[in-house]
């Protein structure tokens, strides 16, 4: 039995400290992990926790994030609980493992502190390592802050766990901007958490011998088809598992989570559409926006993967122009999220104005005032009634002004 | 039933075990004997990882299994590092009563090939030896990457060719020697380690058995003779395997807590390298007389390696 923890109504945590709470509280029983910055205080927490006797699970620390989730992976096919965290370069050397921990349909979860990839090395947050998991065959959620990192964090062990669902599930948070700043955090009390999260339903357990199974099996063109086919219709089918275990949770905490949110879009005309922290930010200055007469919004994408093309459509269906926001280096195209939302609002009846901004690449502040920008350009097109700039823009970046990619609608 | 101790050939070849017959190794290959061997030496319950390999793309085609029990492969690098994670979550559940039989002994056993075990696995068989996980680690040692069509490994001999190391007419093949896997694996304070053949299929047995028994991590190295890449008759397996180790150029032995080490095989008649060399295709170009001088390094590090054996027995440090 583990010894119990003190928790307070409310707490002052930061991102990483909220996410290994709910490592705690979920009874993790087995954390393989290797630390890497900003993502390190997660595993390192669980560590004490399980030193402390707080936890009764095992934490072993490898050599490697392959091996990582290489160690996570056989763990998990053994039956138990598992999770573990890591960031940017450490995401990229898990990559290889990450596709063989969905594929095998192993329900881990895995908490990303979103880090740039170098090369320049760069600590702080960008979402290069999200970017790099979405064909992964993951779920991919994102928390905006402390409280929702831990929130998200437990809600995700009862999502992939779920019988129907079965796949691995990333926890994203951005590095430093939330894993680093201290916030209040409600926290539910350990018999609340474990009540709603639940135990783990062994399935296809390694550790249960009357019933042999070989897992990792090779497939050829005459099979492998059939078996990704499966797994993409899997992650599909895991939206009303999502949407109900965040409505459960809202029925327990009062806080509400959708895969698509959106603040001030019932009437507005033009939106930015991002990702994590960059959300807040424009909130502020949709806010502004407003009180100079801008019916301005926000959409926010909390679940990338599966990915919420209706949802995304629905939200932006009477906007004018939208500002799809990537903070990623987009390697000689637009955007990957610019080129999902496009891919949304094609296939819609309302063909909005849509222009990408490349942004905060490497931890690069994304301000108020840049926000306020981009919707001023946003009014800009639709007087014009086209594109007046580059459809792909680069947002605070220093020296003359870049952009990329051409408009025929003018 | 598994059978703990085999009597005789008869018995092994007959009865009914947990890794089935049907797989599409090669005709001739060692990696069946010696996997057969190490399910019939435990009644335990196993919890098998192998690295991507000849064993693992023979053994598990979708939709069929050569596996009677518990089974993984994740990639080219990891099954170390995979059998330790089961291992790690067995010991929880244990302690939480979680597992369907929470009493039934079960052992954890990782299978890699040289390649994977040398090369591209290395790191990941360090750690789990490192850590200390209770499981052990055995290398189906055929010295090439024999899966895709013979590549020079790490653990490849200087001398032979093999598709990456070539043989020409300005080349006698592979110019580095092979590295020395089980001094390593010794090093790492493994409480116990060994070189195993299939040949003396009584050792292999008993040395599986201790690597089981053992608490800690094991590493045994067994050579696994490989008729598509060395280059004889898929009949001649044990033969030659029985001049593998009677040339000592695998010698049989054990090394205990890092430090006693025991020879397991002295064979009465040693028989020079040469006989062993000339029966595989791989090494027919050091019989050119150009390449003489490399048959002749091979016999004197074989020499000399034999030789620090013996020593080390004797002085048991």
């Amino acid at each position: 039995m583990a010894v119990k923890f003190d928790l307070n109504e409310r707490e002052v945590w930061d991102g990483n400290y909220a996410a290994s709470q709910a490592l705690r509280q979920a009874d993790v029983d087995v954390v393989v992990a290797y630390p890497i910055t900003p993502s390190t205080p997660i595993v390192e927490n669980y560590g004490s926790y399980v030193a402390n006797g707080y936890i009764d699970g095992e934490f072993v620390m490898v050599e490697s994030e392959h091996a990582a989730m290489s160690g996570c992976i056989g763990a998990s096919a053994s039956g138990g609980r598992v999770s573990t965290a890591t960031s940017s370069q450490g995401f990229a050397l898990m990559a290889e493992v990450l596709y063989q921990a969905s594929g095998m349909r192993l329900p881990i979860v895995l908490n990303v502190v979103n880090r740039a990839l170098a090369s320049p090395l760069n600590v702080r947050g960008d979402h290069a390592d999200m970017y790099l998991g979405r064909d992964s065959g993951w779920l991919q959620i994102g928390a905006f802050n402390a409280q929702e990192a831990y929130d998200l964090a437990l809600c995700a062990f009862k999502i992939a766990e779920n019988p129907s669902v079965r796949l691995p599930m990333m926890v994203h948070q951005d590095g430093f901007i939330t894993s680093h700043t201290a916030q209040n955090v409600y926290p539910l009390s350990d018999e609340a958490a474990i009540n709603f999260v639940g135990k783990i339903q062994p399935i296809d357990d390694m550790l249960d011998f009357s019933r042999p199974v070989t897992y990792g099996a090779q497939t050829e063109e005459d099979w492998h088809f059939e078996h990704k086919a499966k797994q993409h219709k899997a992650i599909m089918d895991s939206k009303p598992v999502i949407d109900a275990v965040l409505a459960e949770f809202k029925e327990l905490t009062g806080r509400e989570y959708k895969r698509v949110e959106t603040y001030d879009m019932e009437d507005a005309d033009v939106a930015i559409i991002g990702l994590g922290t960059t959300v807040e930010t424009a909130r502020v200055a949709a806010k502004n926006m407003r009180e100079k007469g801008v019916k301005a919004g926000v959409v926010a994408i909390r679940c990338f993967r599966p990915f919420p093309l209706e949802e995304v459509r629905e939200a932006l269906k009477n906007c004018k122009a939208i500002a799809v926001t990537d903070r990623s280096s987009p390697g000689g195209a637009m955007g990957a999220f610019f080129n999902e939302v496009s891919a949304a609002m094609y296939t819609s009846t309302n063909r909005p104005i849509i222009t990408n901004f490349i942004y905060g690449l490497g931890g690069r502040d994304f301000s108020i005032a840049e926000a306020e920008r981009i919707y001023a350009e946003q009014m800009a097109h639709i007087e014009a009634g086209h594109i007046t700039t580059d459809i792909q823009q680069f947002s605070g970046l220093r020296g003359p002004k870049l952009g990329f990619f051409r408009t025929e609608r003018s | 039933m598994a059978i703990t101790s085999i009597k005789n050939l008869k018995e092994f070849s007959t009865n009914n075990d947990r890794f089935e017959g049907a797989h599409t190794l090669c005709p001739g290959c060692a990696h069946s004997m010696i996997v057969r061997e190490l399910m019939n030496c435990t009644d335990d319950n196993l919890v098998l990882a192998a690295n991507t390999g000849c064993l693992e793309v023979s053994t598990a085609v979708y939709p069929y299994t050569s596996w009677d029990t518990s089974w993984i492969h994740i990639g080219f690098e990891n099954a170390a590092t995979a059998v330790t994670g089961s291992e790690v979550m067995h010991k929880v559940r244990k302690r939480k009563g979680t597992l369907k039989d929470n009493d039934a002994p079960v052992k954890f056993v990782a299978f890699g090939g040289d390649g994977s075990t040398f090369d591209i696995g290395f790191q990941w068989l360090s750690g789990a030896m490192e850590r200390g996980h209770d499981f052990t680690y055995i290398c189906l040692d055929n010295e090439n990457y024999a899966n895709t069509g013979g590549q020079r490994s790490s653990a490849t001999p200087i001398g032979a060719t093999t598709s990456t190391a070539q043989a020409g007419t300005h080349s006698y093949g592979k110019k580095e020697k092979k590295k020395d896997i089980v001094s390593i694996m010794a090093a790492h304070g493994a409480p116990y380690v060994a070189q195993l053949a299939p040949n003396k299929w009584k050792s292999m047995a008993k040395g599986f058995q201790k690597a089981l028994e053992t608490e800690g991590p094991c590493f045994i190295n067994t050579v696994s003779a490989c008729c598509t890449e060395w280059r004889f008759d898929p009949k001649d397996t044990i033969h030659i395997t029985d001049l593998a180790t009677d040339s000592l150029m695998f010698p049989v032995y054990e090394i205990i807590e890092g430090h006693e080490l025991n020879i397991l095989y002295r064979p009465k008649n040693v028989m020079p390298v040469e006989e062993y060399l000339n029966a595989q295709g791989r090494y027919r170009h050091l019989f050119k007389p150009e390449n003489k001088h490399v048959i002749e390094l091979i016999q004197s590090d074989i020499d000399k390696y034999w030789d620090m054996l013996q020593r080390r027995e004797e002085a048991r440090v």
